[in-house]
């Protein structure tokens, strides 16, 4: 069986004037995968990221999700920039969790997680309010569905926001760095939400300085340094015996 | 060392005697004085003609005048909003033409009195007699008499509602830049298209910046709108004005219009707090409470205090 990965990428590239923030990145992302990304700060790990949901624009190489060109239509050889509705369109498959959660501030919890479903998918609003309950008792979160985000904790506030992309049934999850922004405290229930949902089976790409989530629950792993992937491979492998000098310079300040 | 309060108990709660504030009695010496005197003048001075102001305060051309001084408010308002966020999310537009075209709005209607605007439009007939709807450069099929299209009410609020719509994009703009990017970010994650983000998730939180200046744009509208007087358009001012020049009692009059005033726009101001305490919802953990809510408060210690 030869399934379609739920994302390539073939020699991406991507530049801020001329900053050059991604140098030609390969990878493949097989589904039900939880394919983790490491590396220093400023290494493009979140712009990757924000590529795959065309939240920025891929400059050059090709990137696709379900065998789906990302943000571009392809006819007769040439690619067409796609139109506004239809890149929105291919988002609604995709899940995006922020490292600072952005939860809607002026709606409540459960609001923040029937938003998407009511105003993209237009769906009844009792069956989504179903759902978005079940999603809240998923994350542990039921009884907090009438309060406001600024009255949640950082944790329980990214537990929402998890739920809330849930909401759109994605196929594939993108976390960026998911529990940086929380006191130690409280980045174990943020990670235990995860692993349940990788043991579901959903298709994760996580941007993390967790290792030991990256180690446990990781199916695929790579470094990331520069704008390339240095090295990749097994978690476990890639983390206990590093082969390049970079990723043990890295995992040394890191472990 | 630690100590284990729950077994020590909590010391007594402390009882210290309060700094003492020479300066507020002699201050509220001299406002006594000035209130007393100002108070002696507004009594004794027989030019403020207190029988002649309350005779005519509520005056049927007056109470006319009040009436569409107050609707006129909120017409060239409702226009300036409508036109504030068309004109904000153009001026936001990648489109350099759509944006440009905002920016030349802006500097247009931002940039000459409302005085000028206001008879400028009174008197558009004089530039163009008539207006038609036909082929561009070509054959009208309808001509009307501008007159006809542009009576003083009209002109009224075109005047104040084009200015306004102007300054409001200018408070639209700010408020929808002060929502922060993630918030952007999420919404267009989750597959909402930009109209969709801005109708439901920038322009509610931009709310509560644009509020407060847009009270102190509709107060500011209040007293705005007695320029028309001079389109001329009937509203509080000019009614008063007209039952002076018969009087003669010019002063009496203004004062009476001027409490007037100041009586429409402390409404509008209170109606401006429960604006604002709406769209605090979320941006608080808790929501400010209302004025009634905190005498209730006030009223529930003291009756505490005296209790315990």
């Amino acid at each position: 069986m030869t399934a379609v990965p739920m994302v390539r990428a073939e020699q991406v590239h991507k530049w801020f004037g001329r900053l050059e923030v991604l140098q030609g990145i390969d990878l493949e992302v097989a589904p039900r995968e939880v394919f983790v990304i490491v590396g220093p700060s400023g290494s493009g790990k979140s712009t990757f990221l924000r590529c795959i949901n065309h939240l920025e624009k891929v400059d050059a190489g090709r990137l696709s999700v379900d065998g789906q060109l990302v943000g571009y239509h392809e006819r007769g050889g040439k690619l067409h920039e796609m139109r506004e509705r239809d890149v929105a369109a291919q988002r609604r498959s995709i899940g995006m969790v922020f490292q600072r959660f952005n939860l809607f501030p002026h709606m409540t919890v459960l609001e923040n997680v029937m938003e998407a479903p009511l105003t993209v998918r237009g769906e009844g609003k009792a069956v989504v309010r179903e759902r978005a309950i079940k999603l809240l008792d998923r994350v542990g979160l039921r009884d907090k569905q009438e309060n406001y985000p600024a009255q949640l904790s950082g944790g329980q506030q990214q537990r929402v926001a998890i739920a809330r992309a849930l909401a759109m049934e994605p196929k594939l999850m993108l976390f960026d760095e998911p529990t940086s922004a929380l006191d130690p405290e409280l980045v174990g229930e943020v990670l235990d939400v995860m692993r349940q949902l990788a043991d579901e089976g959903m298709t994760m790409i996580v941007v993390t300085h967790e290792m030991g989530f990256a180690r446990e629950v990781g199916d695929a792993l790579v470094f990331m340094d520069g704008g390339v992937v240095v090295e990749s491979g097994d978690p476990r492998d890639v983390l206990s015996n590093p082969q390049q000098p970079r990723t043990k310079a890295f995992l040394s300040k890191v472990l | 060392m630690a100590t284990d309060t729950t077994t020590q108990g909590r010391p007594d709660a402390i009882r210290a005697v309060p700094v003492r504030r020479p300066g507020r009695w002699v201050a509220v010496g001299g406002v006594a004085v000035v209130a007393a005197m100002l108070l002696n003048m507004f009594l004794t001075q027989p030019n403020f003609n207190w029988p002649e102001q309350w005779k005519y305060a509520f005056n049927f051309s007056v109470l006319e005048g009040i009436r569409t001084t107050l609707w006129l408010t909120f017409a060239a308002m409702a226009i300036g909003l409508t036109l504030g966020v068309v004109i904000a999310v153009m001026r936001l537009s990648t489109n350099p033409i759509v944006s440009g075209a905002a920016w030349l709005y802006v500097w247009i209607f931002r940039g000459t009195p409302v005085l000028v605007q206001l008879l400028f439009w009174a008197n558009i007939g004089a530039l163009l007699p008539t207006i038609g709807i036909g082929i561009p450069f070509g054959h009208e099929f309808i001509t009307y008499k501008t007159f006809d299209l542009v009576p003083s009410v009209m002109a009224a609020l075109l005047g104040l509602g084009l200015n306004e719509g102007a300054y409001m994009s200018e408070i639209v703009r700010a408020g929808i830049l002060s929502v922060d990017e993630g918030q952007n970010e999420a919404a267009t994650a989750l597959g909402l298209t930009q109209m969709q983000t801005l109708r439901r998730i920038v322009l509610p939180q931009a709310m509560r910046v644009i509020v407060p200046p847009f009270g102190n744009e509709t107060i500011s509208m209040l007293k705005t709108t007695s320029l028309v007087a001079y389109v001329p358009f009937y509203e509080l001012l000019f009614n008063v004005q007209n039952i002076y020049t018969r009087t003669y009692q010019v002063m009496p009059m203004l004062i009476m219009a001027s409490l007037w005033y100041l009586l429409m726009s402390s409404v509008l101001t209170v109606g401006q707090y429960y604006i604002e305490r709406h769209y605090a919802k979320g941006a608080r953990r808790n929501l400010p409470l209302t004025p009634i809510q905190k005498l209730k408060l006030v009223i529930a210690n003291a009756r505490g205090r005296r209790l315990a």
